[in-house]
């Protein structure tokens, strides 16, 4: 079904655009003196958010698919889905992040409310764009809004070398994408991804050209995801940002950057498969060895958890090569939603754990080495339990949710009967043996050595709800994973069924 | 909510609740708490053993609820036979270690507490669980609550003991993981054992289960030579932690064999049962002689407790009546002792902090009472007639001269070799001339003390007596997994 012009597809876009500029322009109010947390902002961009996240989540509940704008815009429950995802992601995002922000002089002006709700808008047209170009543009707002955002504190060194590294080898990425979308235009004559799938379907066009495109169009989407060999800047990008910043970049964007690639890979370059897929599975596998070795030698925090998410998106790869098989597509909504589990529930756990880290860190004081979380139980045994469940839930430890996680993408590879697919399965179950020994050492760190400080870990009574919350909800689903298990499956189903 | 659900979730509700709302500035009523929450448990326990009926291989008390639809996973719960009488054991030595912690932990309390509750709801769960994914949820979230409780209050050298156990334990049961997803592809989606116990397969596929299943099920019990973690950890373990390790938690590996191995996978144990019998006979001999030689009386009876897994292994493979219901027997009698030979270390190690038999000698002259009921239980362990510790050893002895005389002769020494290890130490300990000023200033047990250890006492005492009742329970389901296991699964090409 194709409608020209129907608007209804894109409330949120449009309301998330409205709500930004009018936020932007009531930030100009707000005396920096009076209110040093910039309450009215805040409160605004929730509240934006949370509409934005409702409405995603009705829209979600129509199961079909619309394609409007001459095609430009997909109208699904996937997209909505993930829409509503990264909504709350945000959101948390900036209930961790603002007494974080506040203590480090970030809220002098509104940016990062406001920044972070343009990013949002192009996570958002990322994720229902059925075009080349446009899935470029909302790539190029939200990678734009957080380059500013990484050197949001423009006096601090280590940001601005990170900003400009996240910079240079963001565009390097773009470049890629856009070289590989460049390529797949010229060969088929059409930007559409429906109308690039046809093209490719009729077999007429030159394979060498085609798969030139796949090669660099993936290496876009390895760099977005940071999957080794493109993960450079992951690690750097973590470490410097300040945390609110980072995690900025952990949460949400990884739920677009999935949308795109199923957009990409799934919804134009099926026929390629047979070629994306040994891509990926290389990828795969090397960012689970990089991401998870790399990890143990880590001292600093946020670059152990920057390398444990190399290696959880090299474990989201595997639900997406595992999904085609010979042409046979049996399996690949079973292996897509195992991905598209993976990296919600990935979000989830990503988002609790950075913000304890933001809760430990006072003014002046970054709690970003592992050492600073020691004696945490002593201190605070509600976060330090927060931070444990989210750690074996990221080690993938039965009964949480990343348990699960790992279970449904191992299952579907096995299921998919790959070659050589029980011994990525194997590959993959040893690594994640070696995951388990960096999550334990934070653990080890907060509940067996001695405090390093016996200060009370004081919160705001909205972080500590939506952490506990946070939390909750973690534990919850490995309890009960049925639930969101079910929802990525039909999403899957139904936006791809045709 | 069915009866074996409350023995799961009950304590671990109680459990939670004290990790919640528990601190340190009301220990006392944090205990108290805890006692009711593990004899509630134990009530329950108990009740599902009073609705149990005798003479009968089935399945009872079945709950069996769809829990995760996109797998197939059931949350299917049952009890038979050999699994009756472990839900009742892990309730009772949950008890006993919620008493034997009472005055010894004095900081973060609750956290103690609750994580002995919560781990013991989850090793119910374990064998209670009849589905395979249910059964490695429980199987693996045991790990949690012992990491932390090894590391917290454990000895000096707790954080390598805690580390050992978690990531030891871990690489096995991936393995295991595979398999089970292996065999959830192969029986056409389906995670559920009595499905498996239907299904074909090819001898090649069996073997390659066995060694993954054998991976996880040999580390936790722990046969030789994969045993070596569990000396470190019970050295560094607190009491309770130790006691409840070596009573349940190496129990959890023997009856996966028993759950899974055999019955799953028959053409497989049968032909590598020689490998098993050979790995058992060696932990019988090998290391019930590297126990004589202990330092540490913690180490000691970590060795004597592998030397006494290897004889429940190798009562399972071969493959008779009497061999297989020695083996259970084994396992819960060797629940009692060992969590009582730990309590008696515990004891000690509470007034003088060593470990160190060279530390002691003659406390049988200041602590009597003690002594007596220390005595007793290292009489156990060496497997004296009359207590727990004979019955089990004796029938799976017999069994193996019936299998053949030599591997009888062989694990006969055992016998030996217990009384040697058991009975040295208790010489060095409790009796002789008083070594030191630390014994000279020993205060004999009080009534906690007492209380915890006479009703292992009576346990073990009314076992070695009378063990008719516990091998009629179990008769029934065992006939039954001897004779799954007698008929090939190879498919006929």
């Amino acid at each position: 079904m194709t409608e020209s012009f129907n608007w209804a597809l894109i409330y949120p876009e449009i309301l998330l655009l409205i709500m930004a500029c009018f936020i932007s322009l009531a930030d100009l109010s707000i005396d920096s003196l009076k209110s040093p947390t910039r309450t009215l902002t805040y409160v605004l961009s929730l509240m934006t958010l949370g509409a934005v996240a409702v409405i995603a989540a009705f829209n979600a509940q129509s199961t079909e698919v619309v394609f409007g704008f001459n095609n430009m815009v997909v109208f699904d429950p996937l997209g909505n889905w993930l829409k509503c995802f990264a909504s709350i992601a945000m959101m948390a995002t900036f209930v961790y992040g603002r007494p974080y922000c506040a203590d480090r002089g970030m809220l002098r002006g509104g940016e990062y409310f406001i920044l972070s709700l343009f990013a949002m808008l192009g996570m958002f047209v990322m994720i229902s764009s059925n075009n080349f170009l446009l899935i470029y543009l909302g790539l190029e707002l939200t990678t734009l809004a957080s380059y500013a955002l990484v050197a949001l504190r423009r006096d601090n060194g280590i940001a601005t070398e990170a900003a400009i590294k996240y910079f240079v080898l963001g565009a390097m990425a773009s470049g890629f994408l856009l070289y590989g979308m460049s390529m797949l235009y010229g060969a088929t004559g059409s930007l559409d991804i429906t109308n690039v799938f046809k093209a490719i379907m009729t077999g007429q066009i030159k394979h060498q050209v085609l798969v030139l495109g796949v090669v660099f169009v993936v290496c876009g989407l390895a760099f977005k995801l940071g999957a080794v060999p493109f993960h450079m800047w992951v690690p750097d990008v973590y470490q410097g940002a300040p945390t609110s910043v980072t995690l900025l970049i952990a949460g949400a964007p990884k739920l677009a950057a999935f949308a795109i690639a199923i957009r990409l890979l799934v919804d134009g370059l099926m026929p390629l498969a047979l070629e994306w897929q040994q891509m990926l599975m290389v990828l795969s596998i090397c960012s689970l060895l990089v991401g998870n070795f790399a990890a143990i030698m880590q001292t600093n925090l946020k670059r152990m958890l920057a390398y444990s998410t190399i290696s959880h998106m090299g474990f989201m790869l595997i639900g997406i090569f595992s999904g085609v098989v010979e042409s046979n597509t049996a399996g690949a909504a079973n292996a897509y939603s195992s991905s598209m589990f993976y990296i919600t529930t990935y979000v989830l756990t990503t988002l609790a754990t950075f913000g304890v880290i933001m809760l430990l860190s006072r003014e002046g004081f970054e709690s970003e080495e592992i050492a600073d979380l020691a004696g945490l139980n002593e201190r605070s045994p509600l976060y330090a339990g927060v931070m444990t469940i989210c750690l074996f839930s990221l080690a993938g430890v039965p009964p949480l949710v990343g348990f699960y996680a790992k279970l449904s993408v191992l299952q579907s590879l096995i299921a998919s009967g790959l070659p050589g697919g029980i011994g990525i399965a194997i590959f993959a179950v040893a690594m994640s043996l070696i995951g388990a020994f960096y999550y334990l050492r934070v653990i080890k760190v907060m509940y067996f050595d001695a405090p390093i400080t016996a200060s009370a870990v004081t919160a705001t009574l909205d972080v500590r709800l939506v952490l506990s919350l946070n939390a909750g909800v973690v534990l919850i689903l490995g309890l009960l994973p049925q639930g969101l298990m079910s929802l990525c499956s039909d999403a899957i189903l139904h936006s791809l069924g045709n | 909510m069915g009866l074996l659900s409350l023995c799961i979730w009950a304590p671990i509700c109680f459990g939670v609740l004290l990790l919640v709302l528990g601190r340190d500035a009301h220990a006392n009523s944090v205990r108290w708490m805890a006692l009711v929450g593990s004899l509630f448990s134990l009530g329950a326990s108990l009740a599902v053993l009073n609705r149990f009926v005798l003479g009968t291989a089935d399945m009872q008390l079945v709950e069996n609820i769809s829990w995760i639809e996109r797998f197939n996973v059931f949350y299917h719960l049952g009890v038979d036979g050999i699994s009756v009488a472990f839900v009742v054991l892990t309730a009772f030595i949950t008890v006993i270690v919620v008493i034997a912690g009472w005055e010894v932990i004095t900081e973060r309390v609750n956290q103690y507490m609750g994580a002995f509750l919560v781990l013991s709801g989850v090793m119910t769960g374990v064998f209670c669980a009849l589905d395979g994914m249910l059964f490695y949820v429980f199987f693996e979230a045991t790990l949690i609550p012992m990491y932390l409780i090894i590391g917290v209050w454990g000895g000096p050298n707790k954080i390598y003991a805690a580390f050992k156990f978690f990531l030891y334990t871990l690489l096995g049961s991936l393995l295991m993981l595979i398999a089970l997803i292996y065999l959830y592809s192969s029986s056409g989606g389906s995670f559920d054992l009595q499905e498996w116990y239907k299904l074909p397969l090819s001898g090649f596929v069996q073997t390659m289960l066995f060694f993954a299943f054998f991976a996880a099920f040999a580390v936790k019990v722990p046969m030789w030579p994969v045993h070596t973690w569990l000396p470190d950890v019970h050295v560094e373990a607190p009491t309770g932690g130790s006691a409840v390790l070596a009573a349940i938690m190496l129990k959890l590996g023997a009856y996966g064999f028993l759950r899974f191995s055999l019955p799953i996978l028959p053409d497989a144990s049968h032909q590598w049962a020689w490998l098993m019998i050979a790995l058992s006979i060696t932990a019988v001999v090998y290391v019930g002689l590297v126990a004589i030689v202990q330092q540490d009386m913690k180490k000691l009876v970590a060795y004597s407790s592998v030397a006494h897994m290897g004889f429940v292994t190798l009562g399972f493979f071969i493959f008779n009546d009497l061999g297989m219901s020695g083996g259970i027997v084994q396992m819960v009698a060797h629940g009692f002792v060992s969590a009582a030979m730990f309590l008696c270390i515990g004891v000690l190690y509470d007034r003088v902090h060593s470990r160190q038999i060279s530390s002691y000698g003659g406390v049988a002259n200041t602590a009597p009472k003690f002594v007596a009921f220390a005595v007793l239980f290292a009489m156990a362990n060496s497997g004296l007639p009359g207590t727990a510790g004979f019955v089990g050893e004796w029938m799976v002895i017999l069994a193996t001269v019936k299998f053949n005389f030599v591997l009888g002769l062989l694990a006969a020494t055992a016998l030996i070799l217990g009384a040697a290890y058991s009975l040295w130490m208790v010489k060095r300990v409790y009796f002789g001339p008083i070594a030191n000023d630390d014994v000279r200033s020993l205060k004999d047990i009080n009534s906690r003390e007492f209380l915890v250890l006479a009703l292992l006492a009576i346990s073990v005492l009314v076992m070695g007596i009378d063990p008719k009742p516990l091998t009629d329970v179990m008769g029934p389901s065992v006939a039954n997994l001897l004779e799954q296991v007698s008929h090939s699964k190879v498919p006929n090409l």
